[in-house]
């Protein structure tokens, strides 16, 4: 293991959609201005819903709508502002592979409903009657549509990522995994750069009744904007939102060596599975602590050198407890004095996207030596003794700092962040 | 940069499908003429289904068996079989610096749920607000986790205890290339010394079904070998199975006394937009790669071809034109399982490289092969894209 390299990998190019908004700028400015894009929804009727609120990307029309065509144009999106901001490659023409993280792309109702419809059946549907009508190839939209790669494949077309793109999820830890496969690659040379996105489109009545279900979401649905309250004593679930962050990972002397402007760095990736359960983090926390030590170690500092934490913060009781017992066991005394605020309490959960959105902000974050609050904060939690940069940004001197992602299926990735190496 | 770069050897195979269990079933099956697939169970649809597991041998709590859908449980049962084919398994200092790439496709509906749906959405006074109540009353909370992609990673860290990495690559037959060939990249690097990677795919489903023969390749009755497929206009007999490997560094291997099954010398991964000739392109390219390492004389061709057209052809008329090497079509076998098939064929190519022999023709197309075995170029050409190709080498 000791012989791989660890090098800094240069960040080059980014782009952000969220519920806030397109692009870097609109989205800081209403980030660090405490802004929320969480409403209700009123994409589908939300009759009979327990949570009817959602940071629902509207502003990107879809009709009609299906997750996968939004992830994927809020994908185009992201990835263009990104290369357009590092100036790599030429039009079509990206000099490196394509990491996707995107939610499973599946057979979506009015794709069913469509070919039910063509059935001729009457009055019940059965799974053979779709066959019947599938058969003779009118619905080879669908097939190319609903094939896992499909987003993917569309973009290594439009940007002209090199190789086999890969498209992958480690649930609500993707975009973090997109970015670990990026730096992996450039770390092993295999190539001088990488394309690493993230997207979620994901809100339609089946995605978010699979949560609903779950009893994993607020259903504080009365003041949408409100609703989301990480590390809040009246924290009652996260809040499903969309969107998208890409970032163009480089190689730090190629980057140099072509003058590109390096915006930060990343300098270490953290990861460690939990086997304890499903959904829950092992009651002792030791899968994320561990994960947190890994992402400082990898990027050769210590504990006490992390002066940011862009934590998952998802306002779920259990993420915001596990996460809050393994910042203290990680960091010692100096847990509740280091600022720790989280993006979801403005922009929601964005699931699959969440890794490299909250990067982007991270390593904004950096840029700016600005901390964007945690909103909603107004009932503190007595067990959780963080500093949580309340309801208003902060300027603050920021050198290294932290992003951590969990998901179900005990998927934890940390990620550490810096400016230019001097 | 990169440092010079290590061996990476195959130390583990866990592997099943219709032809059985382990690799025994596998190469005793492989040297008979191929078993029919199941034409009725979902007739007219062709299907390769799997032999009845003992999930208990595997999966020893019920409570784990039954959070899981088909899917995950064949895949977390083939991942335990690789685990202790590799003397691995329970090994807890191991398995906590094990690195895990799955390939997985989605996962399994409630058909029952969906056709009862579909049914009441046609009279449905208020479409939305019906959809709403039959899902939030019909959907079991739990099958969210079935349907999870990244779940059966999850499992597998659940049930064997493999966490030190966990990554999930979603969809298609690259998603298999891509798991083995990072997986061993990582090897081969220094970033990782030991590797759990493979995937399953479960062909009896009607969901599933529907999602290929909407792009018409779920190939009906009557049923015809891979090769013999494209008078028809081809299509895939889909196969349940699933398949892992125990990737792991020379250096590691022998630090435990792990004996070796094979090595994989070289995996290639491709993305081609398909156009008449880019598969054979896309093949010469990457058996470029390869091909100088293809120097014993004694080396045949484990094909991934899937049955659909025009990719099956393509590929045939390149092997027969370019390697000119004996070649095996385990599709015939097994039928196509989508994800994990290239998986199923590395594990496979281990398995024939042990016996050093390749198993008999089953086709005309498929020359017999008297020398013994030392080198296995494995193809997986994705049936409509993604294409991959790997070397496996006897070991020692």
């Amino acid at each position: 293991m000791a012989s791989a390299s660890r090098a800094p990998v240069a960040v080059t190019g980014m782009g952000v959609l969220t519920s806030l908004g397109i692009g870097k700028a609109d989205n800081w400015s209403k980030l660090t201005a405490g802004q929320s894009g969480i409403r209700a929804i009123r994409r589908f009727p939300t009759d009979g819903l327990k949570t009817t609120i959602a940071g629902t990307v509207d502003f990107i029309p879809v009709d009609p709508f299906c997750s996968t065509d939004l992830a994927e144009r809020m994908a185009d999106v992201v990835v263009e502002e990104a290369i357009s901001e590092s100036g790599i490659g030429s039009k079509g023409d990206f000099p490196g592979p394509l990491f996707l993280a995107v939610a499973p792309v599946e057979i979506e109702w009015p794709h069913r409903e469509m070919v039910a419809a063509a059935s001729g059946a009457n009055d019940t549907v059965t799974y053979d009657d779709l066959l019947r009508a599938a058969a003779g190839g009118r619905f080879h939209s669908i097939h190319q549509r609903c094939m896992l790669l499909s987003v993917s494949d569309h973009l290594a077309e439009r940007f002209g990522t090199k190789g086999s793109p890969i498209s992958l999820s480690t649930a609500c830890a993707s975009g973090a995994s997109s970015i670990q496969l990026g730096v992996e690659a450039i770390r092993r040379g295999e190539a001088a750069a990488a394309l690493c996105v993230a997207t979620d489109g994901s809100i339609n009545p089946e995605a978010l009744i699979r949560f609903s279900l779950l009893s994993a979401l607020s259903t504080s649905n009365d003041v949408p904007e409100r609703a989301a309250k990480p590390f809040s004593k009246n924290r009652d679930g996260f809040v499903m939102a969309e969107g998208a962050g890409a970032l163009v990972l480089e190689d730090l002397q190629h980057a140099k060596a072509r003058g590109a402007k390096i915006l930060g760095v990343i300098e270490g990736c953290g990861e460690l599975a939990d086997s304890f359960h499903r959904t829950r983090s092992s009651p002792d926390g030791k899968p994320i602590i561990g994960c947190i030590r890994n992402g400082i170690a990898d990027a050769g500092l210590t504990p006490d050198d992390i002066d940011y934490i862009n934590p998952h913060g998802t306002g779920t009781p259990e993420n915001d407890k596990m996460e809050s017992l393994a910042v203290s066991a990680v960091f010692g005394e100096r847990a509740s004095s280091i600022p720790i605020s989280s993006n979801k309490s403005m922009i929601g959960h964005t699931l699959s996207a969440a890794g490299a959105v909250e990067a982007v902000f991270t390593l904004m974050a950096l840029e700016h030596q600005r901390i964007p609050p945690t909103i909603n904060y107004e009932v503190p939690d007595p067990t959780i003794s963080l500093d949580v940069v309340p309801n208003t940004a902060r300027d603050a001197k920021v050198t290294h700092a932290i992003s951590n992602s969990f998901g179900f299926g005990g998927q934890n990735v940390s990620l550490v962040m810096a400016r230019e190496p001097a | 940069m990169a440092e010079a770069s290590r061996e990476t050897w195959i130390t583990g195979v866990g592997i099943v499908s219709c032809l059985g269990e382990g690799p025994e079933a596998h190469w005793q099956r492989l040297n008979a003429p191929p078993p029919p697939p199941d034409s009725t169970t979902f007739a007219p649809y062709v299907v390769h289904k799997i032999t009845p597991l003992e999930l208990d041998k595997q999966i020893p709590k019920k409570g784990d068996q039954r959070q899981m859908e088909a899917w995950q449980r064949i895949g977390t049962y083939a991942a335990g079989l690789a685990l202790d084919s590799a003397g691995a398994k329970g090994n807890a200092e191991l398995l906590g610096r094990m690195d895990m790439i799955v390939a997985a496709g989605g996962g399994e509906r409630d058909e029952a749920v969906d056709a009862a749906v579909l049914s009441g959405l046609r009279s449905a006074a208020n479409k939305g607000t019906f959809l709403n109540e039959r899902l939030m009353s019909d959907l079991r909370p739990t099958l969210f986790l079935a349907q999870l992609s990244n779940l059966m990673a999850g499992n597998i860290s659940i049930v064997h205890g493999v966490t030190g990495m966990s990554r999930t690559f979603m969809g298609e037959e690259s998603a298999g290339v891509d798991a083995v060939r990072i997986a061993s990249s990582r090897i081969q690097a220094g970033q990782s010394d030991i590797a759990l990677v493979g995937g399953s795919f479960n062909a009896e489903r009607k969901d599933m079904l529907l999602l290929f023969e909407t792009g018409g390749y779920a190939m009906k009755e009557p049923y015809a070998p891979v090769w013999e497929r494209e008078a028809r206009g081809g299509g895939l007999a889909l196969g349940t199975l699933g398949a892992f490997l125990v990737l792991e560094s020379r250096e590691s291997a022998t630090a435990r006394n792990a004996k070796p099954l094979a090595r994989l010398s070289s995996v290639q991964s491709d993305r081609v937009r398909r156009q008449p000739g880019a598969v054979a392109a896309s093949l010469t390219r990457m058996w470029s790669a390869i091909a100088p390492k293809v120097t014993s004389g004694r080396a045949a061709i484990l094909s991934g071809a899937s049955g659909a057209e025009p990719a099956t052809a393509e590929e045939r008329s390149w092997l027969s034109s370019v390697p000119a090497l004996p070649v095996r079509a385990t599709g015939t076998y097994v039928g196509h399982g989508v994800e994990p098939q290239f998986v199923m064929n590395i594990a496979l190519a281990a398995i024939a490289l042990g016996h050093q022999k390749l198993p008999a023709p089953a086709s005309p197309f498929e020359a017999a092969m008297d020398k013994p075995l030392s080198q296995v170029v494995v193809t997986g050409v994705g049936h409509w894209r993604g294409e991959g190709m790997a070397l496996v080498e006897a070991a020692g």
